[in-house]
């Protein structure tokens, strides 16, 4: 019992630390991208390739004078940031980072928990994120603020309808469990989910944008017409919170793609290669290295986020919302009765 | 069909999208292409307190104040320069030698303040060219930044090279220049033969 709670604590503490290292560092790596993408250097003077940066603009964000509006509700304006963050700390915890490591008797699982409602949990805790930033945007008591979180509120409450039903897809095709330790296994021995689910993909994908407000359906904190959106009227680490809450939430949903979608610390090969290596089922070494290969995966998807915001333009409200309900959630319907007529040829759907 | 000046306007199309490009996918396909290519470009950057960008050899900078081998201080205050700067950047006030001062002063007339406003001076050069006595030189030095208007007017604290560290002037002392300052009878401030003067200079 001790060694559980021991060891669980652990687990909490490590993922706590990996998922602020991974926010930090996306400020760094966001910087440096867009500044390759732009055939500039990025920054460069805090410590080797500026890899101290964040650590410079933790320290600023850290010592700012904090800023609260008199005509402001005090109690919700701190509330806002906090509970975004939180949420958004929270959805890590169902995420498997690798396979078992068998130490003596003990089995110690990479993930904080396997509830067998995994995604479930993690679309619930992402939809009570937007409580944070409509909380936050109306506390504020500023017209761009509330600007800003109405149009938050309305896009991810709009786009987690399509992406809830790529997802049944996908469940579908993963033999109907909503665990995502499971999901990753089954995609262990034959190929990954992205080959059953191109078109489920591309829309989880567009809706994983909408919900981490990122570009190009970056509307609710767009500079240049909300001046900075819910974020208006917080300084210092109430904005940090907001910002590093959001780096977070796109790392976390970089990490829900790898696995739903790329078979997440699986990969080709990995029996020949594990084999190869001699090494034994439930090894350290073999969830090390299938770590490594998820982290990769979170990582190459954390720059496409970056890529395709320095790629792509702000969309209109109107188009946002068309895109939403027009486009993607007809289609996520038609993916998804497609899906169900395939699996039940297949045999996989016994009516 | 109304007056038509240049072939250059073009009529607004109203046509509906094709499919392809109604799909928007294409396009931005397209220009993620085109973002990724500029991944492995390389940046025309230069870090500048780092790197300097190449400069001419004759590049005209920071001015100073030459002093001859003995060490004196060059200038006697006669203000050519000041007369030749179309900016009005310099201004000086002259004072007498004193006896004992030879090896401060290499004539018997002399620079007492002598301030270059290195807001106003457009590094042109004319001082330089105008000086009879070779005392002032623009150099491949850049003028530094300030916080304070104040602090850009250059006094001879500034101005003055140290007897320890002398500025290397040769660069602007082109074979050319130094032909055309020795012809005989020569007023600096007049340019009385301007074809040769314009092919000796940049």
């Amino acid at each position: 019992m001790l060694t559980f709670v021991i060891y669980k604590s652990v687990l909490c503490v490590v993922i706590f630390a990996i998922s602020l290292g991974v926010a930090a560092y996306s400020t760094w790596w966001e910087r440096k991208f867009a500044a390759f993408l732009q055939d500039r250097k990025g920054p460069s003077r805090a410590g080797p390739f500026g890899l101290l940066q964040p650590l410079a603009d933790g320290g600023k964000m850290f010592f700012k004078e904090e800023i609260i509006p008199n005509v402001s509700n005090k109690f919700l304006f701190i509330l806002g940031p906090s509970l975004f963050l939180l949420t958004s700390m929270m959805t890590g915890v169902v995420i498997p980072w690798g396979k078992d490591v068998t130490i003596g008797a003990d089995t110690f699982s990479l993930q904080i928990t396997d509830i067998n409602i995994g995604i479930l949990y993690v679309l619930g805790v992402t939809s009570i994120g937007v409580y944070g930033i409509m909380i936050g945007g109306w506390a504020s008591n500023n017209k761009y603020s509330l600007l800003g979180a109405i149009r938050a509120s309305s896009q991810m409450i709009s786009y987690e309808i399509a992406m809830c039903i790529s997802i049944i897809a996908l469940v579908i095709t993963a033999g109907g469990t909503l665990s995502l330790r499971q999901i990753i296994d089954q995609q262990d021995a034959g190929w990954c989910n992205l080959v059953y689910q191109p078109l489920g993909f591309l829309i989880f994908l567009i809706c994983a944008f909408a919900e981490t407000n990122r570009a190009p359906f970056d509307l609710s904190e767009c500079e240049t017409e909300l001046i900075g959106g819910y974020n208006t009227e917080y300084s210092a680490f109430k904005l940090g919170a907001f910002l590093f809450a959001e780096y977070i939430n796109m790392f976390i949903s970089s990490a829900l793609m790898a696995g739903l979608y790329f078979g997440g610390y699986n990969f080709p090969f990995a029996h020949e290669f594990y084999n190869s290596l001699g090494l034994q089922e439930g090894s350290w070494l073999i969830s090390l290295i299938g770590f490594g290969v998820y982290f990769f995966k979170t990582c190459i998807f954390i720059s496409v986020f970056m890529w395709i915001r320095w790629t792509l333009p702000r969309f209109r409200y109107d188009q946002l919302m068309n895109l939403g309900w027009k486009v993607l959630i007809p289609l996520s319907l038609l993916n998804l009765v497609l899906t169900v007529v395939v699996e039940y040829f297949r045999g996989n759907i016994i009516l | 069909m109304a007056l038509q000046l240049t072939n250059r306007s073009k009529v607004v199309s109203n046509k509906e999208q094709s499919l392809s490009e109604k799909l928007y996918l294409p396009a931005i396909v397209k220009g993620m292409a085109i973002t990724f290519s500029h991944l492995f470009k390389k940046a025309p950057t230069i870090k500048y307190p780092d790197e300097v960008r190449p400069m001419a050899p004759v590049y005209r900078g920071q001015h100073v104040l030459k002093r001859d081998e003995n060490g004196a201080e060059r200038c006697t205050s006669c203000g050519m320069c000041a007369v030749a700067c179309p900016a009005e950047a310099i201004t000086m006030e002259s004072g007498e030698r004193k006896k004992g001062e030879e090896h401060l002063y290499r004539e018997e007339k002399y620079a007492t303040k002598y301030e270059i406003n290195m807001l106003r001076c457009i590094f042109c050069g004319l001082c330089e060219d105008a000086c009879p006595k070779e005392a002032i030189f623009l150099t491949d030095r850049i003028v530094d930044t300030d916080y304070e208007r104040g602090d850009f007017v250059y006094g001879k604290d500034k101005l003055v090279e140290k007897v320890d560290q002398r500025v290397d002037v040769s660069k602007r002392q082109t074979p050319e220049v130094l032909a055309f300052k020795k012809i005989p009878g020569l007023k600096h401030n007049e340019l009385f033969d301007g074809k040769k003067l314009n092919k000796g200079k940049h």
